[in-house]
């Protein structure tokens, strides 16, 4: 019971701050450029003028335009749920296992890939092949680094591995915990469109990727994917925070302990937000062919990370 | 300059001649006359020639020189296009400028042709297709995503690579040359710097200077030295937005915001120099005539800005990438097709009518750039080299001017043809007029983009499809002046 209250807090936190973070990303951005930006709000003003809007469906497209966006978005709310971002409890008949997560995303990019078929039009179908060519090489990276870090706890869940490393501050900072780090930041990146292997911004059709597979769908339906595309971001740069500063996580329902949890994890999250926004100000997009080299190289990393958590016992 | 009146049948010996002779076809033009049709060749080299051929309105056929020479090939599908004279032996005889829905036997630039009929039924306008396993077609515009004019690219793509690119042009056919008919020459000066907006400077100079031709006007020093200076600041604020917006392809978006800094303050030098930010009203027939000197300081520092932001692009490893090997257009094509401007001088062909067809002496610091690459990276560092060029000539012709500013001269009334060429931005323009009693009777405007155009899709060979926003703005061509 405790437990699902603690779960519910996250998810609505998670969920009321997630415009938060991308209006964070853009002003970080827009100010390091020069630019005066919209402001950090913006975003709720977009996904509240979406809402507003009712949406309009290609000819000939079937159910999926409408069912997709909304498997997104509860798959991603489902992430949210079980990736420990306020807490470390979980539902006790849904094991965060590393595994399910990886599974859970699976179905959102599944979902997108599908969207960007159904209305027949040659860039949604080009960004769902180019969205899955990146989805299967990000996954196995994913699994190899947060199997990296799970070695040396000895159980695949992720809350169990983030509760451990908190314990013993020695483990956030040895090699293998560095390497899986890194190779998992070099996924998330991809794996959420941001610079170098998608741009948020653009508006060249040719050159999108996610954007490209959400041309077709407009008003509430995109007002949906653009939450759960944002959500995993969420999800995702929180896990990584969490695996890089696993402190401040609530494990009780003490409110002291839940309100400290909250206010860490909403500083942490904007925090690491802000840095990928500047570091993106010195990022440019990489030829399409050099991605699967980049991803090769963070799948390297994962790879050594887990190499080195089984010599160093 | 020569001038030669050929009958059809010594048309193609008379320009295989010409072009052998290192000359190339800049212009060619139909007119109406009272008893029949005339057209007109121009070809620029050391010397101009032209050549005239006139035909009865009843037996209006062309000899087509386009196994000779590709660019006349498509001068004689839009002549067909727009006059209805047909080019016998055209290896394609296809419309060019004329939509499929424009009606048949309908043509706009006859005098009885009138307003333009009811578009029939929807256009029919077939591609090839290019088949094979896993062969598709991606189809982009004519409405695009940013604020650009309308074109249609059809691209038939294998996974990522670009097998072929058809573009589809002249969406938006004005009538621009059908409204310089019967108009009077300030009225038409007005209408060349509207052509198109990016190159006020380069129309409405090629049209004065034509206009001067036709009338044996003398044009003051001052007035060639304030005319090479508008036409170095449109080059200057033209080429630096460019720098930002090839580079913002690559998602590299903090230079391309810093270059919209820069062409800000260039746009707002050009309205106190000319009351205008976009360089208009500042020549006249006969004249030019500035508000105040332009500032050379402030051009200077803005030039010296942008080339550092372009060598913070260049020397980032994922953009200098991105741009390198991109989009290769080979010399020889250049040549084939007769590419003008930055695009043919990034392949090593040195074409300038700075240097070819000059109206002024631009000093000791001009000389004319060029790289040997031809892909993006060329057209890139092209655009870096010249803006570097354009700032010294400023600064020389500012010496040589003293904070003159010159005047404006009443243009006397006359009868005539004239023809003017000047390298505005894009490459060389050309225009051709016609005057009688003081008013245009025909004017025929060429912008570089007509030559440019086809040399798109073959630089796209073994260029992947997310490569191809970076090869057209490193092309940058201008669809107002190709689609008049």
């Amino acid at each position: 019971m405790i437990a699902t209250l603690l779960v519910i807090v996250q998810v609505v936190v998670a969920t009321a701050i997630t415009p938060l973070l991308l209006g964070v990303m853009r002003q970080v951005r827009a100010r390091m450029e020069g630019r005066v930006g919209p402001g950090v709000l913006q975003p709720y003003r977009d996904v509240r003028k979406l809402l507003a809007k009712e949406p309009l469906r290609a000819d000939g497209s079937s159910g999926v335009l409408i069912a997709a966006p909304l498997v997104l978005l509860v798959s991603s709310l489902m992430v949210v749920a079980l990736v420990p971002l306020v807490t470390t409890a979980n539902i006790p008949a849904v094991p965060n296992d590393l595994f399910v997560v990886v599974s859970i995303l699976l179905i959102g990019t599944v979902a997108l890939a599908l969207l960007g078929l159904d209305a027949g039009t040659a860039f949604g179908g080009m960004g769902s092949s180019r969205h899955m060519m990146i989805a299967a090489l990000v996954e196995p990276t994913v699994l190899m680094s947060v199997y990296a870090l799970s070695i040396p706890v000895g159980s695949s869940t992720l809350s169990k591995i983030v509760v451990a490393r908190g314990a013993d501050v020695t483990r956030v900072v040895t090699p293998a915990g560095l390497l899986a780090v890194v190779a998992l930041v070099v996924v998330v990146l991809a794996e959420t469109g941001r610079l170098p292997v998608d741009n948020p911004s653009t508006h060249l059709e040719l050159t999108m990727i996610h954007e490209s597979m959400i041309l077709e769908s407009g008003g509430r339906d995109l007002a949906w994917l653009e939450v759960g595309s944002w959500l995993r971001l969420t999800a995702l740069l929180g896990l990584v925070v969490n695996l890089a500063l696993p402190w401040g996580l609530a494990d009780s329902a003490q409110p002291l302990a839940v309100l400290v949890a909250v206010v860490a994890f909403i500083v942490k999250l904007l925090v690491a937000g802000a840095l990928v926004a500047a570091a993106e100000v010195f990022m440019a997009k990489v030829r399409l062919f050099k991605v699967p080299e980049l991803l090769a190289g963070s799948f390297v990393l994962a790879f050594l990370a887990v190499t080195a958590s089984y010599l160093a016992g | 300059m020569n001038h030669l009146s050929v009958t059809r049948d010594e048309l193609a010996g008379v320009a295989t001649t010409l072009l052998e002779d290192g000359n190339r076809l800049a212009l060619v033009a139909a007119h109406e006359d009272p008893h029949g049709f005339r057209i007109v060749y121009v070809f620029l080299g050391a010397d101009r020639t032209e050549l005239s051929i006139s035909m009865p309105r009843d037996d209006a056929w062309l000899p087509s020189l386009a196994a000779i020479c590709y660019p006349a090939g498509r001068f004689e599908r839009e002549i067909r296009d727009l006059y209805g004279i047909k080019a016998k032996d055209h290896p394609l005889p296809h419309r060019l400028v004329r939509h499929a829905h424009w009606p048949t036997g309908w043509h706009p630039m006859l005098s009885g042709a009138g307003p333009m009929p009811d578009v029939a039924g929807p256009a029919s306008y077939p591609f090839l297709q290019v088949e094979g396993d896993g062969v598709y077609e991606i189809p982009v515009g004519p409405i695009h995503a940013g604020l650009i004019e309308p074109g249609h690219f059809r691209f038939s793509v294998v996974g990522e690579t670009i097998l072929r690119m058809k573009a589809r042009l002249w969406f938006v056919h004005r009538g621009v040359e059908k409204h310089a008919e019967g108009r009077s020459l300030d009225d038409v000066l007005a209408l060349t710097e509207r052509i198109s907006g990016d190159t006020a400077v380069g129309h409405s100079l090629a049209y004065v200077m034509a206009v001067e031709e036709a009338l044996g006007i003398t044009v003051s020093d001052d007035a060639r030295l304030i005319r090479a200076q508008l036409l170095e600041c449109e080059r200057i604020y033209n080429h630096v937005a460019d720098l930002g917006a090839i580079v913002n392809d690559a998602a590299f978006s903090i230079v391309a915001a810093h270059t919209g800094r820069l062409r800000e303050q260039l746009l707002r030098h050009n309205e106190d120099v000319t009351g205008h930010r976009l360089l208009r009203g500042a020549i006249t027939i006969g004249g030019a005539q500035l508000r105040r000197p332009v500032d050379v300081d402030l051009i200077a520092g803005v030039v010296r800005d942008a080339i550092e932001l372009a060598h913070t692009a260049m020397g980032h490893s994922v953009v200098a990438d991105r741009m390198h090997t991109t989009a290769v257009l080979r010399a020889d094509q250049v040549r084939h097709m007769g590419v003008l401007g930055y695009v043919a001088r990034a392949s090593g062909v040195a074409v300038d009518a700075r240097a070819d067809q000059p109206f002024v002496d631009l000093g000791p610091s001009f000389h004319v750039v060029s790289e040997s690459d031809g892909d993006v990276w060329a057209r890139f560092l092209m655009r870096v080299r010249e803006i570097e060029v354009s700032a010294a000539v400023l600064s020389d012709l500012s010496e040589r001017l003293a904070s003159r500013c010159g005047e404006t001269v009443a243009a006397p009334l006359g009868t005539g043809s004239g023809f003017g060429v000047v390298e505005a931005w894009r490459g060389s323009l050309c225009h051709r007029v016609e005057v009688a009693d003081g008013l245009v009777t025909r004017l025929k405007v060429v912008d570089p983009s007509w030559f440019n155009w086809p040399a798109l899709p073959q630089a796209l060979t073994d260029t992947i499809v997310p490569d191809f926003p970076l090869a057209n703005k490193s092309f940058n061509l201008s669809y107002a002046g190709n689609d008049l």
